[in-house]
């Protein structure tokens, strides 16, 4: 298709651990369009972050195994070498950083970090690069652009940070932006800003973003279409309207029953965790044994992601049979339920 | 910075003050002094004749008083005579500061410009054959006596091949202050810099191979290569200004390290430095001398401190603002 930013094509990212690889990504297919917002979310651990970073081929070569495809502009950026992909990195792909107060060299002044982007990319003089760092630290809110610019990281606050590398990202008006939870490590408060700030920015400039988050309040907010991922693998992906009104997959349900909301009485706590990647079972389905209240004749041996409405895809045949503990509290019919 | 570098250098008064009450006593327990040293190996000065000279000297004054005298000379660039020199301490040292400095500075410069570079390489290529070699020697020059390389240098350089002057600071025909002068004091460098660098590069070049490796998997360094940095910038931008922090704080701390290590390399090459004067020093008793030179290292490892401070100030913005 014309519009189609990047392609994902069965990408499969395989770390090497006590000398075997392991998948933290495994076989995710995903497409993103021209000034589309899509969300990934899942718990910690899931290999969102890993999935990331094997786009803009940010992981350690010696130690990382990176399977599949990756089209961006036709060009397939796993096959890319470095320098080939650092003219890519920057310019139209750029990434903004999970956590900003580790994500700023401690020892460079922000407007010289902000500069070097357009170092790297931009033929302009150096007059022309300042003023243009400036004008990106007001655009992302920073009204005292010119004494941020001589600051050290250290110096500004979490909030100010983030702005800061957004503002990075944004220098060279990227096509596609990856922001891999770009919220998490900053105040509730700030959290609402920095993602309105996004939201602002996506609409004048346009670009595609893959946004990565656990906080599906956030995917309700800014995304287009979102994909819920476990355990390295795409479990559901559907428009957000339709994820949050037909949830199918057990896992999606799980989460969006572990939200907050009006008329819900009871919370619901997914029990355990994602295991780590050197511990995961390879056949069957991953997240079988986080609903133990669902018997064993009911799970899928090697379940695929399959297309259940146009646009709506759930990696499960027997999610008609799936409940959660709560909805069946006080439903005497039966009650197979003696999960803690 | 400058209210800092003021503030810092007020701060080695007291520092100074101390070290120089505690070498004055050190120097006090010592067994025999100045006159027994002096007359070592006379029989014929009786020992009523030695009181004599100890109490013209004053060295049977309270201690509060042979303090006061002693510092405040010390104080004014007078260390007192050296007995076995027959000439005023200072006079005694002032060639050979300079030519130890020289030798330190020559030392630590070159002792940099193997060590980034060879810490850069093992640091980047971890694993790679390179990096192999210079952990291998990394082992060998740790393992190495500075004596014995030392003694190696100078019988293979300087005799068998005869390359450079096996001794001394420059040849004495050399008139003093022409090119060929500062280029024969030059020469004579070459052996004891070598033998103490390329021995001293091994904790620098370990130091900054194991920075290099924990600063390139830092999340800033992704956000560099995000940008589209290329990798050598990466490196040498990114990882190596991190990674030399700790180095840079460490030079003042190196400069103390010198000048422990002047002692070897300066008796080896009888260079003609505070090394070498400290070691005959001690083995003739000349204690006038021998109490000079450790308030002089004392009060270099001292400044060195101090420096380190600064420089550590320079470097590091964070402390900066601190
Ligand atoms: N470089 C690596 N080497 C080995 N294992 C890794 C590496 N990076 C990630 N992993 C493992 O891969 C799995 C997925 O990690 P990832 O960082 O992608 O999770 P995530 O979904 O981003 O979680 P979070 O929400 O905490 O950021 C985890 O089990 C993690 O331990
Ligand atoms: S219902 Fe079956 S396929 Fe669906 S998540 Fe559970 S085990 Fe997997
Ligand atoms: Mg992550």
């Amino acid at each position: 298709m014309e519009d189609n930013l990047l392609t994902i094509h069965k990408l499969r990212t395989s770390f090497l651990i006590d000398g075997e690889f392991h998948r933290a990504v495994d076989g995710v297919s995903l497409t993103i369009h021209r000034n589309e917002v899509v969300a990934i979310v899942g718990e910690s651990g899931c290999g969102k972050s890993a999935l990331a970073l094997s786009i803009m081929g940010l992981h350690p070569k010696e130690r990382t195994r990176i399977e599949g495809s990756v089209e961006f502009q036709g060009q397939n950026l796993l096959q890319l070498s470095t320098a080939k992909l650092n003219q890519i990195r920057g310019k139209q792909l750029a990434m903004i950083f999970q956590d900003p107060m580790t994500a700023l060299h401690p020892l460079l002044t922000v407007g010289r970090q902000i500069k070097e982007v357009m170092d790297v990319h931009l033929p302009l003089s150096t007059k022309e690069k300042k003023q243009r760092v400036l004008q990106l630290l007001e655009q992302v809110g920073i009204q005292t652009s010119a004494q941020v610019y001589q600051h050290y990281p250290h110096e500004l606050s979490g909030g100010m940070r983030q702005r800061v590398l957004i503002a990075m990202a944004l220098a060279c008006d990227p096509v596609l932006l990856i922001a891999d939870e770009p919220t998490t490590a900053l105040d509730v408060t700030i959290q609402a800003q920095i993602m309105e700030l996004m939201k602002e920015l996506q609409q004048q400039s346009q670009a595609g973003i893959l946004l990565i988050t656990h906080d599906l309040g956030v995917v309700a907010e800014m995304a287009d279409r979102v994909a819920v991922m476990y355990a390295g693998e795409i479990v559901e992906l559907a428009t957000v309207h339709e994820l949050f009104h037909h949830p199918l997959h057990p896992y999606t349900r799980s989460l969006l029953h572990s939200l907050p909301s009006g008329q819900q009485q009871k919370l619901h706590v997914i029990d355990g965790m994602v295991p780590a990647i050197e511990r995961l079972k390879r056949s069957g389905c991953r997240f079988a044994p986080r609903i133990p209240w669902i018997s064993n004749e009911l799970h899928e041996d090697d379940p695929v992601l399959r297309e259940i409405a146009p646009g709506h895809y759930v990696r499960c045949t027997c999610h008609q049979h799936f409940y959660l503990p709560a909805d069946r509290i006080g439903d005497e019919t039966d009650a197979p339920f003696t999960a803690t | 910075m400058i209210a800092f570098i003021i503030k810092r250098t007020f701060l080695m008064i007291p520092q100074l003050l101390l070290l120089s009450v505690l070498i004055f006593f050190l120097a006090k327990q010592m067994p025999g002094d100045a006159v027994t040293g002096a007359f070592m190996g006379k029989p014929n000065v009786s020992a009523e004749q030695m009181e004599k000279i100890r109490q013209q000297h004053g060295l049977n004054d309270p201690w509060i008083v042979q303090y006061g005298r002693w510092i405040g000379d010390a104080i004014r660039g007078d260390f007192g005579q050296s007995f076995v020199h027959k000439q005023p301490v200072t006079q005694l040292l002032a060639g050979r500061i300079e030519n130890t400095i020289w030798l330190s500075l020559a030392t630590l410069i070159v002792t940099y410009l193997l060590a980034i570079p060879l810490g850069l390489i093992a640091g980047r290529w971890t694993g790679g054959f390179a990096d192999q070699l210079i952990v291998t020697y990394n082992y060998v020059s740790f393992a190495t006596p500075v004596f014995v390389f030392a003694l190696l240098m100078l019988y293979v350089f300087g005799f068998v091949l005869d390359w450079f002057p096996s001794g001394g600071s420059v040849d004495i025909r050399m008139e003093e202050g022409s090119m060929e002068y500062m280029g024969d004091k030059l020469k004579h460098l070459v052996l004891p810099v070598l033998s103490g660098s390329l021995l001293l590069t091994y904790s620098t070049v370990q130091y900054l191979r194991n920075e290099i490796i924990e600063t390139k998997v830092k999340d800033f360094v992704k956000t560099a290569r995000a940008k589209g940095v290329p990798e050598n910038v990466v490196y040498n931008r990114h990882i190596l200004r991190h990674s030399m922090l700790p180095i840079a704080a460490f030079l003042g701390y190196e400069i103390t390290g010198l000048i422990a290590g002047s002692v070897f390399i300066e008796t080896i090459f009888s260079y003609p430095g505070l090394g070498r004067l400290f070691i005959d020093s001690i083995m003739a008793r000349d204690f006038t001398v021998v109490t000079a030179l450790v308030l002089i290292s004392g009060a270099a490892v001292i400044v060195g401190t101090m420096l380190s401070d600064i420089i550590l100030r320079i470097v590091d913005p964070r402390i900066r603002l601190g």
